[in-house]
Order: C-alpha cells, then structure tokens, then sequence
C-alpha cells in the first residue's frame, strides 16, 4: 500500500490536505487534515456576549453572514427575544442573499474549472466546456461575475456591506428598508433571476422547481445551451451521479421557515434533537476526552498528539457521521427531485450539484416574496437585555449546511463559545470509534494517482468545503 | 504585471470581496490592466503537486513573478514551529513560505487588517497562536519580514488594511503599481495606500446631519449619528467606505451600525464592547482626529441646543418619523 498526499487542494476556501491510502490504483482509506488553527472559540472567551457579532463573522469570508446569523439567534436564546417580522423576513433575505451567492460562486469559480483540464480533451462536451469554465480565463466569468457582484447589491441596501456586517442583531437588522428601497430590492432580485434563467438554466425557474425525478431532469438538460445543462452532460458522461457517495446520512437544521429541521438515514425520516450531537477530539490536535456535547465542548492544542492528523473536531449525531449541505437540506425538505435522486441512486458528485442549483431556484422566487412582504414603517429590530449568566444556542443552516453556535455567559462575559460548522460535519476525521467522516467515506475506491482522472477532485469539491469555517 | 496569491491566518473574505469589483468584471479588468494571477488559492486551476511545483519555481527564482499577494495573520506557534498553519502538500509552515517568495517579489502587499497587523487570531488573551502582520504587530513595526524589510522597489510591505478590504481598494493599488509603480509617499505611516486611507470614514457619512447637531442613535436601528452610543468610530478611522460605496450603495453606517476602525492596527481589542462607546463623564473618550476635547464639548452643548425637532425626533426612529419641511414661494413665517 502507497500514500498520496494531495495537497493544497485549491479552489475550495482555505486550505486542504487529503492523504489516500492506495491499493491497485484504488483509494483504500482517505484521511482529511484541515491544516490551519485560528482559535476563535478562545478569542472570544472573556468579551461581552454581544461582541460576538463583530468577530464571529470574520471566522469566514464566505459564511461570514451564516456566522452572524447563528451569533444572533444565541444570543437572542439567551435574551429571551425573537426578531420582529420585519427583522426575520430580513435575515431571510441577508442570509439567503449569501447561500445562493455562495452557490453560483462554487459552480462557476471552483467547481467547474475541474471539467477544463487536459485529461478530459476528447471527450465530446470538452472544448465548449473548457472554453466556458476555464479557471480565471474561461468566457462564463464575464458573465457570472458582474451576476454575482449584481445579486450582492443587495447587502449594500440590506446589511451595509459584505462580507462581515454587523446589521444582524439578535433583535433584528439594523437596517430599516424604505418603501423606495424595497422597489430597488426587486429590481435588483429580477435582474439575478434573469441571469439565472438566461445563463444558468436555459429555462424558468419555475420550469426548474417542477422537475420532479431525476429521469425528468436527464431528459430536461438533454441539449439545452445553458451551463447547468451543459454540467448535467459531462457529469452524466463521466459517471459522477454514481462517484462520491458517502453514508446517506443526512442533517438539516431547517431554513427560512421553508425548510424543515430533521435526519435521514437508510431511507428513514426523523426529527431533529439538538441533544445527540456531540464532538470527538480523538484524532484532532485537541487535548484528548471523552466526546462532549457542544455547550460542554472546549478547545485545547494539543499539537504534539500521535494520533492526530488535524485541526478538525469530528462532530456526531446520535453516535454517527453525517452529511450536511444543500443535498441534506433538500432530502429532509421532501423537495420531489432530490428526494427521488437519492432514494435511487443515493448520495454523490452529481446529487450535490444538482441540489444546490435547485435551491437558486427555489429560493429566489421566496425572496421576491420577503421583499413584497417587507413593511416600511414597522419595526426591523426589536431590543432587550443580556443577562449576567446564562446560555444559549443558534442553530442555522449556510449554503454549506447546518452550522451551530453554543454560547455561556458567566458574570456579564462569554464563559464558553463552541461552533460546528458545516464542514466540521462533512470533512470530519475519525472518530474514537475510528468511524470516518463523510468526506473520508466518500473517498474510498475511487481511483487515484499518476494517469488517474481527477475524480478525487470532484468529489472533493462536490462538498463546497469551506476550510476556514471548518476548525476556525 | 505576474501576482502571487497566498492564504493563511485569515477568512478568505478579502478574495471574496474582491471578486464584487465592479463596474466591469474582475478578471477582465485586471487582465486588461496588465495584472494577471499566476497562482491564487480560491481561483487556479493548479491544485496539490501543480501547485506546489509553481510556488517552489518562484521561490527559487526560476519563475519570475512581480507581486506577492498575502491574504490572513501569519501563524508562527506553537512555539515558533509554525504549525498552525503548515500549507497543506508541502508539510512547511506557511510563514516559511512567505519569507521566502517576499525576497524574490518586487511589491509585497498585504490583503486585508490581519496581513497587515496580526488579526483577531494575535488577539487571543497571551496571543498563543504567535499571529502577527507580515511587518506589523498590530502597532509596533516588526512582524514576519522585520521592521527593516524593503522589497526591490524599495518599498515596506504594502498594507491594504481592511476588514475585509473593499475591492477597490485591492484592484486601485494593484493597478496604480502596474501602471506607475508604487513610492514611500504613496503610503502612510502604517503603510497604508493613501488612495483609499488618506481620510476618514467619517467624510461623506450619510447621517452628517445628525452628526451635526449630536443628534444620536439610542439602540441599534435607529438613525441617528452612532458616535456618541454606539461605539462608532468612523471620526478616526482612516478609509473612504463612504466616498466609495460597498456592493452598490452600502458602508457600515449606511447600514445602520457603527463604524468598528477595521482598517486600524488593533482593532480588535478596543478595550471596550464594540457597539457602545466608552464614555468619561458623560463625554466620549475617542474623539474625532485632530478635535481638541475642549472644543468637541463646547460645539457638543452648543449643537444639541440648537438641534431641530425634525432631526432630534428622527434619530431615535428606524424611519422618518418628521419630513423636512417644505418651503413654497412666498412663504417662510
């Protein structure tokens, strides 16, 4: 057996080391090191409990919204508030503003350049793709960058700026739409849609929405000149609806109001309970204990740990590993698609892709809803006191999956602070049970090394890791 | 003009800021401009041994690059080894990395306030993570490259200062060293690009009116000037976010909070909670730059006497509650 270290894995946010225990060309074990360690759980230790707006944003400069938010609704649990309407339906808004953004900048940015490489010329969709999706040079970024910086607008009305805003308050947003604001939000929201359906898709986005199995979504994609489309193509010709399967085992903390929190494992449904996740320090450099549930979790280097091989936790449900993301998100929500794609076929590459692309359609007809239903005048924040003790917990979902913020306050200050992030979950090393993360799982068999396609690549990328959020 | 692009101590926030420049695409404008990306981490095609192979290239000077990029605190714990950041592939600290691509670079530009000055990971309590700027700890010349480091073109590390760093101010400076190099006098003190950190982010702040006349916020959401309650600090920070709106229209006041100096060495740490102002007697401690303390008090009373109801009442609402009058012809009493 041979090791390939694979590293650094570009084109995901931070930085990545996977290291592939090889037998005949095949991956016989995957181990995935999150290699860097900022510590923000100790930075925030000792600060007043609502300066954690300020710095948990900055944990992420592509989550930096779902850190807010997830801060937010902390401390409002600990505050005994809840938002005003106008407040949530602007949270929706900031934070669905960066999940679709996020979305639109993986497909585009850093997962498709991989379809680009040399190893994949001859193969009949290669030049039109690599034409299109070439990393930096290829002609989709003319259209997909000014789309983005477009569609990112809206934060400029809605939460001053973006990245790290401070307009997420526990109460609310600080920041109260105008009538003539909220004209300027659908104007805004009509040109994003219009890229989508001209670009994206091929289609309109309720055309997408009704796509109900994947069969129908194969024969929909069949020749149509837009880039999902033309994604469905190459991933449908190189297998990836059957690469990268990890256990099946899916978490959401539901989203927007729309999404439903909940598990699904082998074909089985069930609620979520905030008290069966735990964290397994076992093989990160992390001082050595038994697993502890997040509002008992601490964070302490132990960098000279021998079983040890990153800085990442390995966070459990009910014992088990799971996935996160929009593929999780869209199973537990029912969404026909989705839920037809993996009861068939399971978890992979392609269900990743696809479930994330949905959701751009999906949700932006909700946010053109929020925005109708915006009421100037009315109250976006709503205010209240922090106790001197006590604790509280936000659980949301970015575009990469459920991320979770456990918060103490002792004595007016932050006693304790521990997150999990959505990578945390996906990218998670062994447990003390020497049970595999998602990733890890995902890894096994596939192919590897010199001459090998770069399939590893993609199943990688299909995550939409985020390494900065990942240990923090 | 060939960029270098490294990640390490940071959030990756200032790549995806960046990438909202507009008006015209990013890629366009900078490849028009001469500037071209030979590696960067979030963008390249170039993954694992491709990647590796570019980076040792340039550090050994058989590739010729221009600009070393670097985005995020330089990491140098535990215990000086680095290993809080050891790039992944290579199994070699991050830091090393930098020390030796800086050498070969003609310009070394710091992405963002952690680059620059060490970041919230240097202000951790004892600051175990050893995080520092590539030339600065926070206040105090130093950093990674030292005190004395000057690049070819005779220059500091190029500190665009930011939390994140606005798009313009990263593409403006890349685009003014290509086309006309970079001097000394370009920069201020903390090695700033006076282009974007020549003012305050006060100048241009669209609650000046309420600013003029005390008129204060009271909670968050309200309208009012944020400097008097809630830890504004945009009468000493030195950035233009509100001559330069972010993502269309927006800056931290137009979106309704405070204004927290990110483009400040130490900001992290203002010794106080960042959405209230520290007050002595009633009078705020951090005046706005180049105010006596005495005049600030004496023009304080003086506006608040004179404070219109229109402005007194709006600034404690999220909307106007009062409209400004309207003046018709041949009116006025």
């Amino acid at each position: 057996m041979t090791r390939i270290v694979v590293g650094p894995f570009n084109r995901v946010e931070g930085d990545l080391e996977v290291s592939l225990d090889m037998a005949d060309g095949r991956v016989k074990a995957a181990y995935v090191n999150s290699p860097l360690f900022r510590g923000f759980e100790q930075i925030l230790i000792g600060r007043a409990p609502l300066d954690a707006l300020a710095i948990v944003p900055r944990i992420c400069g592509i989550c930096s919204v779902a850190q807010s938010a997830a801060a937010a609704a902390a401390l409002a649990d600990a505050m005994g508030i809840v938002p005003t309407p106008n407040g949530v339906l602007a949270r929706h808004l900031i934070q669905a503003t960066e999940n679709l953004a996020d979305h639109l900048t993986h497909f585009y940015l850093f997962f498709m350049p991989d379809f680009s490489r040399p190893a994949y010329a001859g193969r009949p969709w290669h030049d039109a793709v690599a034409r299109r999706f070439a990393a930096v040079r290829g002609e989709a970024s003319a259209d997909v960058l000014p789309a983005r910086a477009g569609f990112l607008k809206l934060m400029g009305f809605l939460a001053g700026r973006w990245p790290h805003t401070l307009a997420i308050q526990p109460g609310g947003s600080t920041r109260a739409m105008t009538a003539g604001e909220r004209i300027r939000l659908l104007a805004q929201l009509r040109e994003f849609r219009s890229f989508l359906e001209k670009r994206l898709f091929g289609d309109t986005l309720a055309n997408v929405a009704r796509l109900s199995s994947k069969a129908q979504l194969l024969a929909w994609a069949d020749g149509r000149p837009a880039d999902f489309p033309v994604f469905v193509a190459a991933a449908s010709d190189l297998g990836l609806d059957k690469l990268g399967r990890a256990s099946d085992a899916f978490l959401s903390y539901g989203a927007y109001g729309i999404f439903p929190a909940g598990t699904w494992r082998a074909g089985e449904a069930a609620a979520f309970d905030p008290l069966a996740i735990d964290e397994d320090t076992t093989h990160a450099w992390l001082a050595q204990g038994n697993p502890r549930h997040p509002e008992q979790g601490e964070t302490i280097v132990d960098a000279n740990k021998a079983a040890a091989y990153t800085w990442c936790k390995a966070p459990r449900y009910a014992r088990q590993a799971y996935e996160v993301g929009a593929l999780a998100r869209q199973v537990i929500a029912g969404q026909p698609l989705i839920l037809d794609w993996v009861t068939r076929d399971g978890g992979s590459v392609m269900a990743r892709v696809v479930a994330r692309l949905l959701e751009l359609a999906l949700i932006v007809p909700e946010m053109e809803r929020w925005v109708q239903a915006l009421q100037p005048g009315e109250a976006f924040c709503t205010h209240g006191d922090m106790p001197d003790e006590g604790s509280g917990t936000g659980l949301v979902e970015a575009a990469r999956g459920s991320l979770g913020h456990w918060l103490s306050v002792r004595r007016g200050r932050i006693e304790r602070y521990q997150i999990i992030a959505p990578t945390t979950w996906n990218f998670s090393p062994r447990d003390g049970n020497q049970q595999p993360g998602p990733l890890e799982q995902a890894l096994v068999g596939l192919p590897a090394g010199d001459g090998a396609l770069p399939t590893v690549q993609h199943v990688v990328r299909s995550f939409d890791p985020c390494m900065v959020c990942t240990v923090h | 003009m060939k960029v270098l692009w490294l990640q390490s101590g940071g959030c990756g926030g200032c790549t995806q800021s960046m990438l909202c420049s507009d008006p015209r695409p990013l890629f366009d404008e900078l490849r028009d401009a001469g500037i071209e990306f030979l590696w960067h981490p979030a963008l390249s095609l170039e993954s694992g041994e491709e990647a590796l192979a570019i980076l040792e290239d340039c550090a050994e000077g058989r590739l010729a690059f221009d600009a070393l990029c670097v985005e995020g605190a330089m990491l140098r714990g535990p215990n000086g080894t680095g290993r809080f950041h050891l790039m992944a592939g290579s199994g070699r600290p991050l830091t090393e990395w930098v020390e030796r691509l800086a050498q070969r670079a003609s310009w070394v530009f710091a992405i963002g306030s952690c680059t620059a000055y060490g970041g919230f990971s240097a202000n951790t309590p004892g600051n175990p993570l050893e995080a520092c700027g590539l030339q600065f700890d926070e206040q105090t010349r130093g950093g990674l490259l030292g005190a004395d480091f000057r690049s070819p073109e005779g220059l500091p590390v190029v500190n665009i200062a930011g939390c994140p760093t606005h798009p313009g101010w990263v593409v403006d400076t890349l685009e003014k060293a290509a086309l006309e190099g970079l001097k000394p006098e370009d920069l201020d003190e903390f090695g700033r690009p006076l282009l974007y950190a020549g003012g305050l982010v006060h100048h241009g702040c669209a609650r000046n009116e309420y600013y003029e006349f005390k008129a204060s916020a009271e909670k968050q959401s309200d309208l009012g000037c944020l400097m008097e309650n809630l830890g504004c600090k945009g009468t000493q920070a030195h950035a233009d976010c509100n001559i330069r709106p972010w993502n269309g229209s927006g800056s931290c006041l137009r979106g309704g909070f405070a204004c927290i100096a990110c483009t400040e060495p130490g900001f992290e740490s203002p010794g106080h909670a960042f959405q209230e102002t520290p007050k002595l007697a009633g009078i705020p401690i951090g005046l706005p730059t180049d105010m006596p303390k005495a005049w600030f008090v004496a023009l304080a009373a003086l506006s608040k006497s004179a404070t219109p109801k229109r402005v007194r009442n709006n600034a404690v609402a999220d909307h106007p509650v009062i409209l400004p009058a309207i003046r018709k012809k041949g009116g006025g009493k």
